[in-house]
């Protein structure tokens, strides 16, 4: 029952938030074009016996990662299928293992904790040391990590641009001796997660003046109606750049990694041939947290459909084309 | 679990959770017990702050609505549309509309037009069945209308009254638990996150709504029993008795 009641609730909350999104359309800026990449991807024929199927989680940005690579292969001369929309990472997982999916993106902390039993205070806090630590847990089961992404998916403190000029906040630590006159706006699970309100009393020693939980489908909200001081939101949400969010900088590592990284059978991994793991690095080196909130803003924002937004990636990017 | 309550499984950990705090679900925090009470208070206020509102809107208009006869139609259609409005769609409506508002204010006001229909609707009926020879014998007496809702109506009616605010207060009770969603920690907190406080704290919140409403139940119908006339009651018991099941 409550379940529902927060879902009709997020709904109604999305729905009037598209209708306000109407009216922003005409004045936000035009969305900026995503940076050039170092290479094109190459055509090589021999690779259409390889036969791919990417598969991708259920929310939009797993969608247009599966899409990318899924496109970025196809370039390369490979036979993909999809299969995007799995639901959560143990579906998807299972369907790596039972061979339904040759391969699909999963963050380094969300396998960590989910898949290898890591607890959150565990979790390395290098991206490079979560990265390697994700790969042997998956080696283990025969399975492949190619190298992660460049942007993070995790969790970050949001402020506006004024309450940033005015209290002059850069970082995490720059809230110190400001924190108690400041209201915090969280998901309800904040209150206890590490990467959360506890880790900011923790390890920041902050103390703010309330804590509100809300439903997570009002973070961006929250802080344009001037309600929220500081709201915690994910890296790559699309209202960042639009509203002009600023997110402070963790100086002391509080947000576990949650890079993005392909994970594969190592059998397929060797079938496809050398083509592959050149393919995905290029198609992941602009995959910067700006440009995954850029993506995630044309989808979610502006509607487009994720195959639509990433073979704009791959053409703006210079990769295809 | 204490072990007194642990025959009681699931129900017994709810007790438990509902008179001593504990770790929540993942540590880090305090959950139940006295956490419970700033819960509790805001969910009192709330609950006072709409059911002040919507009687101060309601009572009069259903009083005039009931003393003149006319407008019916209106007060009947108002309330049996506002019924049919979903109490989570208001308050979301209101949070995403008045985003400035505080919103515990917009869940307060979001409660108070729940709250109306029922009062509303009550008032004027109460008013409607009030024998017509004692406002006309008030009338001959050379009562004013005002003096007429005031001395005559008002009091005849209030059984049916009550049983309105008692609606309407079960209700906006059972309603603000759902305050939590948009930032208002009623004591749907425990209800709502159920991965902070678990299981025990859902069941137990749950006990805590359901004991407040039944305890706001019987007040009112305290209170009516002492502020109705003695006549009345004596008059009009097997009636009375008939209509307080109205909803």
């Amino acid at each position: 029952m409550t379940r529902l009641l927060a879902l009709l609730l997020a709904c109604c909350a999305i729905f009037v938030a598209a209708c306000g999104d109407d009216e922003e359309e005409s004045s936000a800026p035009q969305s900026e074009s995503t940076a050039e990449s170092s290479g094109k991807i190459q055509r090589n024929e021999d690779n259409s016996k390889v036969q791919l199927t990417i598969g991708s989680k259920n929310f939009t940005e797993q969608k247009v990662l599966g899409e990318i690579y899924a496109q970025g292969l196809e370039a390369a001369g490979y036979n993909v299928n999809k299969d995007l929309n799995l639901g959560d990472e143990k579906t998807a997982l299972a369907a790596v293992k039972s061979d339904e999916i040759s391969a699909y993106p999963e963050y380094t902390g969300t396998a960590l904790l989910s898949f290898f039993g890591k607890k959150a205070d565990e979790l390395p806090k290098d991206p490079q040391a979560a990265y390697e630590e994700a790969r042997s847990g998956f080696e283990k089961d025969g399975l492949v990590a190619f190298p992660p992404t460049p942007f993070t998916s995790s969790n970050e403190v949001a402020v506006t641009q004024d309450t940033a000029d005015e209290l002059q906040l850069k970082t995490i630590s720059d809230l110190k001796g400001k924190s108690q006159d400041l209201t915090l706006y969280g998901s309800p699970e904040c209150r206890q997660r590490l990467d959360c309100l506890l880790g900011l009393q923790q390890v920041y020693g902050l103390k703010f003046a309330k804590f509100v939980p809300v439903d997570i489908a009002q973070r961006h909200e929250v802080l344009t109606s001037n309600r929220a001081d500081v709201s915690i939101v994910f890296t790559t949400d699309p209202q960042i750049q639009r509203e002009k969010e600023v997110l402070l900088e963790d100086d002391q590592g509080m947000f576990p990694p949650y890079n993005s990284t392909l994970v594969m059978k190592q059998e397929t991994a060797d079938a496809a041939g050398p083509d592959l793991e050149k393919t995905v690095e290029l198609l992941q080196e602009q995959l910067t947290d700006e440009n995954m909130q850029e993506l995630n803003a044309r989808v979610d924002l502006d509607k487009k459909d994720p195959a639509v937004v990433a073979e704009e990636y791959l053409t703006e990017t210079g990769l295809i084309g | 679990m204490s072990s007194t309550l642990a025959f009681l499984g699931e129900f017994g950990d709810a007790f438990d959770y509902i008179f001593h705090s504990r770790e929540s679900e993942a540590g880090g925090a305090r959950v139940g017990g006295s956490e419970l009470l700033p819960l509790l208070w805001t969910h009192l206020e709330v609950t006072a702050l709409a059911m002040g509102i919507a009687i101060a809107i309601a009572l009069p208009i259903g009083l005039a609505l009931g003393h003149t006869g006319r407008g019916a139609f209106a007060a009947i259609s108002v309330s049996n549309t506002g019924r049919a409005v979903p109490s989570v769609a208001l308050i979301a409506f209101f949070v995403a509309f008045f985003p400035r508002t505080p919103e515990f204010w917009n869940v307060t006001v979001a409660l108070a037009l729940l709250a109306i229909p029922p009062i509303l609707t009550n008032a004027y009926v109460g008013v409607r069945q009030v024998s017509p020879e004692a406002v006309d014998a008030a009338r001959g007496m050379g009562m004013s209308a005002m003096e007429i809702v005031r001395s005559v109506e008002l009091p005849l009616a209030l059984p049916l009254i009550f049983g309105g605010i008692r609606t309407s207060t079960v209700n906006v009770i059972a309603t603000a638990t759902i305050a939590p969603l948009v930032g208002v920690l009623t004591l749907g907190d425990p209800i709502t996150a159920g991965s902070v406080h678990g299981r025990a704290g859902q069941i137990g919140a749950s006990i805590v709504v359901a004991a407040l409403a039944v305890a706001a139940e019987a007040g009112l119908a305290a209170v009516q029993r002492a502020v109705t006339p003695a006549g009345i009651t004596l008059e009009r018991r097997p009636l009375n008795r008939r209509l307080q099941t109205v909803p």
